[in-house]
């Protein structure tokens, strides 16, 4: 479980980031932080695994507080895939790459066979084991760099700006990735701006605006507020676009998902009473 | 590094920062001249104030003070290894006269002297004026251009490191831990993803010039120019005045070295 | 209807291959595109559509080499006969990352940087460059250096530096990659205006196509290397084999069809909600 409390964080440059988050994370959740570009998403997942230390405030992980422990200390129970995996990638083989992790962190070599074999058959990367990392596609050292880090098997997964870049099947794969690790009981975190990939995945959703936490709660709430929608600078899905196009027709004001928005639809259509959802 | 701290450009407008650069090049390079060609401490004393005035005048005390004191460090190097070695070599095992110290200190302030004038002309000149000036001055382009692109992508690649380090550190590698080797080692990680990250940036970078037409002309015009002002003639004439009297003084007045001045 | 004069792009069977690979990246592509058209080329990642931008600029062959076959003809001028500064006056690029396209100190340095290059006189370049960033609406930054800028400002100056040189055609590779989603309407909006009130033709490499096709009246699909779909946007957005490729078409599309396949059949098909809204409207209105 993660807390966070009354959480300040300003930068060495003096750039005031997060200003007062209070914020619980229970284990086997799924939460999508949102908000635009600069509205301090990033900032605050990083002290999710020590990367950065509060200024004021608290960061408590599984009733450890962060200031307490090193950042490799955590890092063994809050996984962290970096936005761009090019990042991270520096070994010669894949295999080593995905292996990395595991020996930091004191693994024996039997334990890291098998992680490692497991992990690249989790993300269909086998094929690729001796192949150099810096040959692979785009998408194929996204797939690796995620490798790296579940091999060690987490219990928290933060995805930063997981979506960046990705066309659509590739999104549908990831979407359902995420909800296969979710029902492996892992807390899963993503940091986006992917109004409609949120709206697929319906995941509790933490809005932040300049710094601050301006609301919470399920995404078909959250993306369905016009007035906090206008406030973080996101754009609500497409979906409910349409619902909110048409006021006076009654319709439900809740809807991201486009077969429930069928079903609604069809129910008003046919003449049956339809539920307000 | 506190030494090269005083060598970062800040974004402050003064006279001196609005000096052509070419002539306030000009100006540290007859700094530089005088200081060898004396060798003796009190005229290198007075070499040594004569840029104070223009460090107050372009309000960079602060990072010239930080300079001053890094290059201190070395100066205090330059200092015992020439004393050391030359008594050593000559005086041993006399007790050190009292012109050898001259001498050493001397060689001292000389280094301090030069880092003091190019720390003044590089806190006070930006990094694109400077690019101008050197285009202007008919460096080929491509040097400039390489210069200012490089400047320009110093504080994304200190980003980028900072990234990366974040990233490796998130996968449980601990850059204090080992024994010094370790430590090199552990910088593997970080190295690689720069240098390789580097690449490819320069790949798109090559992109985004020959898609604007890079080479397209033999001549290439530019959209600033430096003009000299008023201000800049006056630096230059200062200048060479300053050359003229420090050679004339050099050829023919005798120089009481600090030892004599002191015991008279 | 294609018509011939006013293809400002036309590729026959062009097929090319990168030095040293097994498979060409682009096979067999016939497209046209008239001038003043925006169109937008999508399709899965790798399908060569980041290879064929770079075929119309003369990058490929000149800067990548490797093997073009088959013709391409911009502007009037065939690419391979050009080199890639002279096509740089008729085709603009703008690339995904836009850190990586400015290399000045200042916003307007880079902006000129272009003009600079085909030694363009100071006064024309001064108009130029105050031009371009008024069309781009960044005029205030104009003495900003690039690092302090946001990634959609970054952009924006990326385009004006493409603008100044005046091209007929502006290409744009994945723009908003990096943006959030308002970041990214700005940058469709900016586009929008060249291609309505200066006549620029555009071609938009996006994956966004619930936020971008509200602006395209021609769509190309890519898949492994070949255009598979070559139309106006709704119909290939509705086709099947959209689906079948995997392309992620708007969610307003995705609503009519699957209305459709329940029996509520909308009179055509939207790509925006505010269409998708109207048209829904109707359909209730009839009951």
């Amino acid at each position: 479980m993660i807390e966070v409390k009354d959480l300040y964080f300003v930068y060495p440059t003096g750039v005031e980031a997060l200003k007062g988050i209070t914020l619980t994370i229970d284990d086997g959740e799924f939460l999508a932080i949102m908000g635009q570009n600069g509205a301090g998403k990033t900032t605050l997942v990083k002290h999710f695994n020590g990367l950065l230390k509060s200024t004021k405030g608290e960061v408590v992980v599984d009733g450890v507080s962060t200031r307490e422990v090193s950042v490799a200390q955590l890092a063994r129970k809050v996984g962290f895939v970096f936005q761009n995996p090019d990042h991270q990638l520096f070994c010669e083989t894949v295999e080593e790459e995905v292996a990395f992790a595991l020996r930091n962190f004191g693994f024996e070599e039997n334990a890291i066979k098998k992680r490692v074999d497991w992990a690249l058959n989790l993300l269909d990367v086998t094929q690729y084991r001796q192949t150099s990392p810096f040959m692979l596609s785009g998408g194929e050292r996204k797939r690796v760099a995620l490798a790296s880090v579940l091999a060690w098997d987490p219990q928290v997964v933060i995805l930063d700006e997981p979506t960046i870049g990705q066309d659509h099947q590739q999104k549908e794969k990831l979407r359902q990735f995420i909800v296969q690790l979710n029902a492996q009981k892992k807390t899963v975190i993503i940091v986006t701006h992917d109004v409609e990939f949120v709206a697929e995945c319906n995941p509790r959703v933490v809005l932040m605006t300049e710094g601050k936490i301006v609301a919470e709660g399920l995404a078909e709430e959250i993306l369905t507020n016009q007035k906090l929608v206008a406030q973080a600078s996101i754009v609500p899905p497409q979906i409910t676009q349409i619902f909110l196009g048409l006021p006076d027709l009654g319709l439900p004001t809740n809807v991201i998902d486009v077969h429930e928005a069928r079903r609604i639809l069809l129910d008003i259509l046919e003449g049956a009473p339809h539920e307000h959802v | 590094m506190s030494m090269f701290e005083g060598f970062r450009f800040r974004r402050v407008s003064s006279v001196i920062h609005r000096l052509d650069p070419r002539v306030k090049f000009f100006f540290v390079c007859v700094l530089f001249v005088t200081a060898i060609l004396f060798g003796k401490l009190p005229p290198l004393i007075l070499l040594f104030f004569v840029p104070l005035p223009f460090v107050f005048m372009a309000g960079v005390q602060r990072e010239w003070i930080r300079s001053m004191r890094g290059a201190l460090f070395f100066a205090v190097i330059i200092f015992l290894f020439n004393f050391v070695f030359t008594y050593f070599y000559t005086q041993y095992p006399q007790v050190p006269s009292a012109s050898l110290l001259e001498r050493s200190l001397a060689m001292t302030l000389r280094f301090l002297v030069l880092v003091e004038s190019f720390s003044v002309f590089f806190l006070t000149t930006s990094p694109d004026h400077l690019g101008l000036a050197l285009e202007q001055s008919h460096v080929p382009y491509e040097f400039c251009f390489a210069f200012t692109t490089a400047v320009r992508f110093v504080p994304v690649l200190a980003e980028e490191a900072q990234t990366i380090m974040d990233a490796q550190k998130a996968r449980g590698l601990e850059l204090e831990r080992g024994n010094f080797l370790k430590r090199v080692r552990n910088y593997i990680p970080i190295l690689i993803p720069l240098i390789v990250g580097a690449i490819r940036r320069s790949l798109e970078l090559a992109e985004a010039m020959e898609s604007r037409a890079w080479g397209a002309s033999e001549k290439r015009t530019n959209l600033y120019v430096l003009k000299l002002k008023n201000t800049d003639y006056l630096l230059a004439f200062v200048s060479v005045l300053m050359l003229i009297f420090a050679v004339y003084v050099w050829l023919y007045v005798p120089i009481p070295s600090l030892t004599t001045l002191l015991r008279l | 209807m294609a018509n011939e004069t006013l293809a400002v792009i036309k590729t026959s069977d062009l097929t090319y291959t990168y030095p040293g690979a097994a498979k060409a990246s682009v096979k067999d592509v016939s497209i046209t595109i008239e001038s003043g058209e925006f169109v937008i080329l999508t399709g899965p990642s790798g399908c060569g559509k980041t290879t064929l931008c770079r075929c119309f600029n003369g990058l490929i062959p000149i800067f990548y080499g490797g093997k073009l076959e088959g013709e391409v003809v911009v502007a009037g001028r065939k690419v391979v006969d050009n080199s890639i500064y002279e096509l740089a006056q008729h085709v603009g690029l703008v690339f995904q990352n836009p850190e990586n396209q400015l290399f000045a100190l200042s916003v307007e340095k880079d902006v000129a940087f272009g003009l600079e290059n085909l030694a363009v006189s100071r006064d024309e370049m001064r108009k130029r460059v105050d031009w371009a960033l008024q069309m781009t609406g960044i005029e205030e930054l104009s003495e900003r250096p690039p690092h302090e800028l946001s990634g959609g400002q970054q952009q924006r100056v990326a385009i004006a530096c493409v603008l100044a040189m005046q091209p007929e055609v502006m290409i744009l590779d994945e723009p908003t990659s990096f943006l959030d989603p308002v970041g990214a309407q700005k940058i469709f909006e900016v586009i929008n205006e060249l291609n309505k009130k200066l006549g620029v033709t555009i071609i938009l490499v996006e994956h966004r196509l619930d936020l971008a096709s509200k602006y395209a009246n021609h769509v190309i699909v890519m898949d492994e290397g070949k255009v598979v779909l070559d139309g106006e946007p709704r119909g290939v957005f509705n086709s099947e084999k959209a689906r079948l490729i995997g392309v992620g078409v708007p969610k307003a599309t995705r609503l009519y069809q699957i209305l459709g396949e329940s029996g509520i059949h909308l009179d055509r098909v939207p790509v925006t909600s505010e269409e998708a809204a109207s048209l829904l409207r109707e359909v209730f209105k009839r009951d």
